[in-house]
């Protein structure tokens, strides 16, 4: 029997979008008590079939056919009166941001008590020992304070647990999860994952889970369902999709997943390194400058010392807040480091300035996260390309021409020269600013976060990019990142951060499979679709 | 919280120092003799005067010994002394600011409530007829000269339709006490209050409307109507208090604006506040007044600023907690 | 550039402000030619009412002076102080918020100190004091509008360049060897411009309503004839003679109104990101 039923769902997009249809030609059933993800990368369409079960489309997006049955009802033609009954009691939802999904002015335990509000239910006493209770059974440490605390005193986690408990108020047959775990940590990942996993077993609730992520998928799916540009592509239990994907496009998508078996040791170097960082430290300080504000110290890197050595790629792995940025930030000197050294090619560049500093920085450039904002919007790419070697004293015809090498290096034509950046793709974007790097012939990159915005399958693309051009150019790489999947795809040695100081260095084989201290492997426990990665690789 | 204003209290008495300096400063820029400028035009001619004024100031002395003198008198509410009112500046303002603090009041007041009831009726039905009318009238609001407006208002309503009286605080002459007195000078304030707050009332009315619009496409607001909340209940609780915050900034920096009208707004209503003062002072190249009115202007902006700063303290639990 | 126009046509309001600052700018530059004769000399008896006399369309003032003239003549002075006043205000503003948003610390803070002190104290008593203290006269009525008009043009900049210093390419700019006087050039300010934009045009008109306010109140420019001037000195005979006060108040309504329906359509022209969301 099933709870929910979608059949020929089409959604159409406001006139002027790149396509007519957000999604069409849904069809899915949802039994009692069982998982269901939607997988799809980023403008599949997957957030706007769930969101049309709530009612709750973006204005302008609106559903053009098929239905939605629900409880012996076609949700699509119930009137809003009859939607706000069904929402939050019936169906519920929770969000990739916990922290814009709360309300920033009002206290937790006030937001939750609202859904018995909504719904008439309850006195305002019994709601609010309602919302003890329900802080208490998603884990909420000292629910006695979280209750009365605003959004901004609650970490990440905390905060999508709050609006789990929300969601689960009044005890709802669906729970539609939009990406719920895309913004938080590894381990708090892991963490919400269980709690969603356990719920479901305790209470008999249906989920849809929304996801880009096939790691996630393994670990909680029963059924699959996989969105391409709208359109669902294959659907089955999650073991037939997973292990025996049919469509071209899943057999890609899971192809492209970051694997953290098989790496090879890599010799440890002999020769002299190219950049050697002695105790580095950088400590912020906000809220000072006032009177009478007492300063807020973040100790963002500790006595943080390393060696990089010629052609080698260490990857600096941490949650958020472990300050893994701030060490690339430093080394570049985007940020000034309060002490140590950074010596490169002999001379020191913690310690340069004027035009000193920016001689030797020459030989260090940066690959940024966001495709988005590291391209000026205003310039083009010959621009882009060419005014780092001016500016360093390259003729100009001369930087043009190395420019058109350059984006026949990152795999783009000649022809991208004379446009805009908004005119790419961000795989594109990336590799313009990959090409951006090289201008200044370095001899170390910094990669910050280079492919976690992007999708999956680019996001492999770019990866064998930059191990491609690290060999061909001898390149000596660090590459940060909050993914040791993705760390383990291109590192040869990796260094974990926690609190600003490394806690584990060592061969990525070693890290990754045999770490020496608890917090690497408590990372390395949290990483999802580790089974079916054991599976897929037995499967051959 | 209490650090949060203390430390604006302590900005405050800084900006005030600064428009002490500035205006000290002024009157040495000043083409011509410093004691010239501080008699003003009528107290000029008279010699004894000004001699009496160079000893008190020790005009003769180095600058700073001067600023010093004049920040000590100032500190005592020594703000000069008007030759041709033959009163102390202080007095002068004394007399007048209740009633400027009245007028400007009741406008700040009126224009805000107005403004945000305006701007969230016209974001609730974002493009109706109602929202173009609303917003129309606030774009001409926003755009009519503010001495203008009070000038038409008058003739209509004082001297054509003679509905409301259009000059002066009380009736002259009548002498009523308590009750009526209250109702009379209600009636003389009408037309001042109404004309000073449009300009502003139009601003916050255009600010409330695209602050609601933006904060109602926020996650948050998604999330209350995924609990199935209503509509009403969304708007109210939950953007309408968001929105509100960019509102009372705004609020706070327009507070020396609405006191820059009230000079307008007075000097056509002959309402006896200190920026009718000031006028008066203009003609009658009064600086003692001049700098005296520009300087307790200058604290009653801060002091309204103040008030905005703890109204925004309490609604945004942000700042109360941590600042 | 041709979306910029497309996008700006969209909006009907900026439309109809175009045309109808085109009508006074034209005016504006012919009014030496179709009024040669000074705008205080007196023509005719005084309160000569409008539609009355053939050649005097708008009548005459209380002293006999041609009121059509007059008008003209004003909005040549409410343009070129709007104009000029905004310029002046530009260049305090935007290299004061620029420097405050790039260098932050220490810099940021002594020039928004600097800033904030002009923002609070009242601004309109702080032209009159200006005025009142050094001579009214045309060049000083801009330079005291440009004073009392820069800081919202500071704290602007300042928070587009602090947003947009943190951004990767700006960043990225840095690494790239570019000093910081060509990257705030080239790679910030371009940035930050289109907020500019708009805020100028309002700014215009808010230049416009001080001037004719100070004028109003007698602290223009006595040898020019403006709006503000008109009105202020038709007030004593409003109950005999309205129209005098009348017209050129609609002269100011009418302009101002035309700049910010400008401001709004160059927001929604320049800013396609904005307009899409609030759709």
């Amino acid at each position: 029997m099933s709870l929910l039923s979608i059949r020929d769902l089409a959604i159409a997009l406001p006139k002027g979008a790149d396509r007519p249809y957000a999604a069409h030609d849904i069809s899915f059933d949802l039994t009692p008590g069982e998982i269901l993800c939607i997988v799809g990368e980023s403008g599949s369409g997957k957030s706007m079939s769930a969101n049309a079960v709530m009612g709750l489309l973006p204005q302008g997006v609106r559903p053009v056919g098929g239905t939605i049955t629900f409880d012996g009802q076609d949700v699509l033609r119930l009137s809003e009166k009859q939607l706000l009954d069904l929402r939050g009691r019936r169906i519920s939802m929770i969000f990739q941001e916990p922290l814009s999904a709360l309300n920033p002015l009002m206290r937790v335990g006030a937001q939750i008590a609202e859904v018995f509000e909504a719904h008439g239910r309850l006195t305002p006493p019994e709601r609010r020992a309602r919302a003890l209770t329900l802080l208490e059974e998603v884990g909420i440490p000292d629910p006695q304070a979280a209750i009365q605390a605003y959004p901004f005193q609650l970490s990440g986690g905390q905060r999508q647990r709050v609006m789990i408990a929300m969601a689960l108020a009044l005890e709802p047959d669906i729970l539609i999860a939009d990406e719920p775990t895309t913004a938080l940590d590894v381990t708090t990942q892991a963490q919400i994952l269980k709690l969603i996993e356990d719920l479901r077993q305790a209470r008999g609730m249906a989920v849809i889970f929304i996801t880009h992520d096939f790691g996630v998928v393994a670990d909680i799916a029963d059924r699959v369902i996989v969105m391409q540009t709208g359109e669902i592509v294959e659907s089955g239990t999650a073991d037939e999709v997973l292990l025996r994907p049919q469509h071209p496009y899943t057999r890609a998508l899971i192809d492209a997943i970051p694997r953290l078996t098989g790496q090879e040791d890599t010799p440890a170097a002999q020769s002299d390194p190219v950049l050697s960082v002695e105790g580095l430290n950088k400590t912020f300080r906000t809220g000072s400058g006032s009177f009478f504000g007492k300063p807020r110290v973040v100790k963002a890197v500790q006595d943080v010392s390393f060696d990089l050595f010629p052609g080698e790629t260490i990857g600096i792995v941490g949650e958020s807040g472990s300050g893994k940025s701030t060490v690339g930030r430093c080394l570049a000197r985007l940020v000034n480091p309060d002490s140590g050294r950074v010596i490169v090619e002999g001379a020191d560049i913690a310690h340069l300035s004027g035009a000193e500093l920016r001689a030797r920085r020459r030989r260090l450039q940066m690959i940024f996260q966001d495709p988005f904002s590291s391209l000026n919007p205003r310039a083009r790419v010959s621009r882009i390309l060419t005014e780092g070697p001016i500016a360093y004293g390259a003729p100009r015809t001369e930087a043009m021409t190395r420019a058109r090498e350059l984006l026949g290096m990152v795999g783009l034509d000649a022809s991208a020269m004379q446009r805009f950046p908004h005119e790419f793709s961000g795989g594109q974007r990336q590799r313009i600013g990959i090409a951006r790097a090289l201008a200044l012939d370095p001899s170390i990159i910094i990669a910050d976060e280079a492919v976690s915005a992007l999708d999956v399958s680019i996001q492999a693309q770019v990866l064998d990019l930059l191990a491609d051009l690290s060999t061909r150019l001898s390149l000596s790489m660090l590459f940060i990142t909050h993914d040791l999947r993705v760390a383990a795809r291109i590192c040869d040695r990796i260094i974990v951060m926690q609190k600003g100081a490394i806690v584990e260095t060592g061969p990525t084989a070693k890290v990754l499979h045999n770490p020496d201290t608890a917090y690497a492997q408590s990372l390395l426990d949290a990483i999802p679709g580790q089974e079916y990665e054991r599976a897929l690789a037995g499967a051959g | 919280m209490t650090k949060f204003i203390l430390g604006r209290l302590v900005k405050a008495v800084f900006i005030l120092l600064a428009i002490l300096i500035f205006n000290f400063l002024l009157i040495h820029a000043a083409p011509g003799d410093p004691a010239a400028v501080m008699a003003g035009e009528a107290g000029a001619a008279d010699e004894k005067f000004l001699a009496d004024l160079r000893e008190r100031f020790g005009l003769d002395q180095p600058l700073y010994v001067q600023l010093w003198t004049y920040l000590k008198g100032a500190v005592q509410f020594d703000l000069g002394f008007s030759y041709r009112q033959q009163l102390p500046v202080s007095q002068l303002i004394a007399d007048r600011l209740p009633a400027t603090l009245l007028l400007t009041g009741v406008a700040f007041v009126l224009s805000l409530v107005l403004g945000v009831i305006a701007g969230v009726a016209a974001s609730a039905r974002q493009g109706s007829w109602g929202d173009t009318a609303i917003s129309t009238l606030a774009l001409l609001f926003y755009a009519t000269p503010l001495f203008w407006v009070a000038l038409m208002a008058s003739l209509v309503f004082s001297v054509w339709l003679e509905w409301l009286p259009g000059f002066g605080y009380a009736t002259i002459g009548a002498n009523y006490t308590g009750f009526a007195h209250a109702m009379d000078v209600a009636k003389h304030l009408v037309l001042p209050a109404t004309t000073l707050g449009l300009f502003f009332m139009a601003i916050y009315m255009r600010m409330t409307r695209a602050s609601m619009l933006e904060v109602s496409r926020l996650d948050f607001v998604k999330t209350a109507r995924a609990k199935g909340l209503k509509r009403g209940v969304i708007q109210r609780r939950h953007i309408l208090r968001n929105a509100l915050l960019p509102v009372i900034t705004l609020a706070g920096l327009q507070a020396g604006q609405i006191f820059g009208g009230a000079i307008l707004t007075e000097t056509v209503f002959a309402w006896p506040g200190i920026g009718r003062l000031m006028f008066e002072a203009i003609n009658q190249r009064d600086y003692a007044v001049i700098l005296g009115v520009f300087y307790i202007s200058g604290a009653m902006v801060l002091l309204f600023n103040l008030i905005t700063d703890v109204v925004y303290v309490i609604v945004d639990p942000r700042i109360r907690l941590t600042g | 550039m041709r979306d910029f126009w497309k996008r700006f046509r969209h909006n009907r309001g900026a439309v109809i402000g175009l045309v109808i600052l085109a009508v006074v700018i034209a005016t504006a530059i012919a009014a030496p030619f179709l009024f040669p004769q000074s705008p205080w000399k007196m023509v005719q008896r005084p309160f000569l009412p409008p539609f009355t006399q053939e050649g005097l369309p708008l009548g005459t003032d209380a002293l006999g002076r041609d009121v059509l003239s007059g008008l003209a003549h004003g909005a040549y002075v409410s343009l070129l102080v709007g104009l000029v006043s905004t310029i002046v205000a530009l260049a305090i503003g935007v290299p004061v918020g620029a420097l405050a948003g790039y260098f932050v610390g220490r810099t940021d803070d002594a020039l928004m100190r600097f800033t904030e002190f002009f923002q609070t104290i009242p601004s309109f008593a702080l032209a009159i004091v200006l005025l009142a203290i050094f001579q009214p006269s045309l060049v000083f009525v801009i330079i005291a509008i440009a004073i009392v008009s820069w800081p919202p043009v500071a704290r602007l900049v300042r928070g587009e360049v602090l947003s947009l210093r943190t951004r990767e390419f700006v960043e990225a700019a840095s690494l790239s060897g570019l000093s910081n006087s060509q990257i705030i050039l080239r790679h910030v300010l371009p940035n930050a411009l289109p907020p500019i934009i708009v805020l100028a045009s309002l700014m215009v008109a808010q230049a416009i309503l001080l001037e004719s306010s100070l004028s109003f109140l007698g602290l223009g420019d006595p040898n020019i004839m403006s709006w503000g001037y008109m009105i202020g000195a038709a007030r004593t005979v409003i109950r005999t003679a309205w129209w005098l006060s009348f017209l050129p108040g609609m002269a100011i309504l009418l302009t101002v109104l035309a700049l910010n329906l400008i401001g709004e359509g160059l927001n929604d022209a320049l800013n396609p990101r904005l307009t899409r969301r609030s759709e």
